[in-house]
């Protein structure tokens, strides 16, 4: 099943062209890595899918996203809708300058949602879904800043499973982690990809072959190879991606 | 070659001299000009007492006979006009600082902030014949009263002289809290003015406050521009629509007309030491706030 539909979508910043028609079905519940070089487009690319890019001023955008039978850019007047059902976890952990609690519970807030037993409950329940809970139970009212690195990635995580969504957008989430963090996320995603659709950007080949479903290798705004995880990095059909997988540039 | 690296080495040792000169005599000048406010200031002391200065309410240091010297009167002034004005430009100048940092576009915010900037350059004197001439007829016609010069309308003009340190601190502070902020809020689903409400303005209150702190600073040590329009009633104001004499007022009258080395001389200094140590203690406060704030995010 497919969830995610990418049509001839190009992308400028100012004048110069990140994206240059990419075409691409997204798969529902599996997990789908990025890969290709520093400067390639694949983060750009994540960014159209929830429109984060709509903060940059000068950037154009041609060609259609679709999710839901609904055209993300042009159906969704209310883009904080859309970023509800599509949520997104950065490079670098990001937490609010707040509790633990505040910031799970954040998205729920922002959506409305007042009764401090229903954030309680939902805020547990995140926790626990994304395995931080019996590290951080006690201690809820603490600054979000008092945790490790990889906890507040993690808390980020759950931050964004607080208001449930369908696809979760990762942008290197692992590049300022150390092995042991990194692995506690990968654990967290391959678990998580029962639930929903997990699109990340990796630098790490490894980390896209241990994890990922599919793969998509892109190169200068365009995609070059997308496929099976294993068969990409066992028998890739392109030249340039056998390059790439075997360290020879990037 | 010798000589020239000598000669190099002693341009410089001669220039970090000069520098080093330099920073001192103005130290040594900030110096000399508080010691001076305070030994004069503190003659007062010898001859009246601490309690009839600071809890006498009436100020009438020229009375035929008995002359009186309470404070308090004055100090009540000077509290009109500096909370006046910080009632006027606090929610003016947050507002003002939020559409700059987060909702205006680039081209606005780089027209709008020198703009407002500039606010700042206007002479006080100009602001004092503004209101003057045009904002005391005003506020006389509104509230029926025979003369339109007192405490609200000095908050007034005050207040759009504080206003731009208040919104150009302010706005610093938010332009430099983490865009991380920003976005991680946006991408759960909030909507711009929650994202401002929910983070930002939590994140950069300590800011905010110092921006207030240096407003406040400011607003107590203005002279010119409150002379013109405060009223410079010596009586003990009741209502902000009452003429007011706050502390530089009252300096900036009296100082014609004494004597040096007088009593009275005295005691205005006493007054003067007293309006620096405010404005010293609102200043110190104020700078340890932005201080601690612009580190505080700084990843």
């Amino acid at each position: 099943m497919v969830k995610i539909i990418i049509k001839n979508l190009k992308f400028w910043y100012g004048k110069k062209q990140v994206l240059d028609d990419i075409n691409l079905l997204i798969e529902n519940k599996k997990i789908t890595a990025l890969i290709g070089p520093s400067g390639c487009g694949k983060s750009t690319l994540l960014r159209c899918m929830n429109r984060m890019n709509d903060l940059i001023s000068s950037s154009k955008i041609e060609g259609n996203l679709i999710y839901n039978n609904k055209d993300i850019h042009k159906d969704y007047e209310d883009v904080s809708i859309l970023r509800k059902q599509i949520g997104m976890v950065f490079q670098k952990p990001n937490p609010f300058p707040m509790s633990i609690f505040e910031n799970v519970s954040y998205g729920l807030r922002a959506a409305g949602i007042k009764d401090k037993e229903i954030l309680k409950k939902i805020v547990e329940e995140s926790l626990k879904r994304a395995d931080l809970w019996d590290e951080v139970k006690d201690r809820l009212d603490s600054s979000a800043f008092s945790l490790s690195g990889g906890q507040q990635q993690r808390l980020c995580i759950t931050r964004a499973l607080a208001i449930n969504p369908d696809v979760i957008l990762l942008d290197e989430p692992c590049s300022a982690l150390d092995p042991i963090a990194t692995a506690k996320i990968e654990k967290l995603l391959i678990k998580l990809k029962d639930e929903m659709t997990i699109i990340i950007v990796t630098h790490n080949m490894h980390q896209a072959r241990r994890i990922s479903d599919k793969t998509i290798y892109m190169l200068d705004g365009k995609v070059i190879e997308y496929s099976e995880t294993k068969s990409l990095f066992v028998k890739p059909k392109n030249k340039l991606t056998k390059d790439y997988i075997n360290g020879e540039f990037g | 070659m010798f000589l020239v690296k000598g000669l190099k080495i002693n341009k410089e040792k001669i220039i970090i001299n000069i520098f080093l000169i330099v920073s001192v005599t103005t130290i040594l000048i900030l110096l000399g000009i508080f010691l001076f406010l305070f030994f004069t200031g503190i003659k007062t002391f010898n001859e009246i007492s601490f309690k009839e200065i600071f809890f006498g309410t009436d100020w009438n240091p020229t009375a035929y006979g008995e002359p009186s010297w309470g404070i308090l009167s004055l100090l009540v002034g000077t509290l009109i006009v500096t909370l006046g004005a910080l009632i006027f430009a606090i929610p003016l100048g947050i507002a003002s600082s939020i559409y700059l940092a987060e909702i205006a576009s680039p081209k606005t915010r780089e027209f709008l902030k020198p703009t407002i900037e500039m606010i700042a350059g206007i002479p006080s004197v100009v602001l004092g014949l503004i209101g003057i001439f045009f904002l005391s007829p005003l506020i006389a016609g509104l509230f029926g009263l025979s003369n339109g010069l007192n405490g609200l309308i000095a908050s007034f003009i005050v207040g759009i002289m504080i206003l731009p340190t208040i919104i150009s601190v302010s706005e610093d502070v938010l332009i430099s809290l983490p865009k991380e902020f920003n976005e991680a809020s946006l991408a759960l689903g909030a909507t711009k003015w929650q994202t401002i409400k929910m983070t930002l303005i939590p994140a950069a209150l300590s800011g905010i406050g110092g921006a207030i702190m240096l407003g406040l600073g400011r607003a107590v040590g203005e002279t010119m521009a409150v002379l013109m329009v405060a009223g410079n009633s010596r009586g003990m104001p009741t209502s902000i629509l009452d003429p007011v004499r706050p502390i530089t007022a009252n300096i900036a009258i009296e100082i014609k007309e004494v004597v040096s080395g007088s009593l009275h001389y005295e005691a205005l200094f006493l007054l003067g030491l007293i309006l620096f140590v405010i404005t010293f203690c609102v200043n110190v406060i104020s700078e340890i706030i932005i201080n601690k704030q612009t580190k505080k995010y700084k990843w």
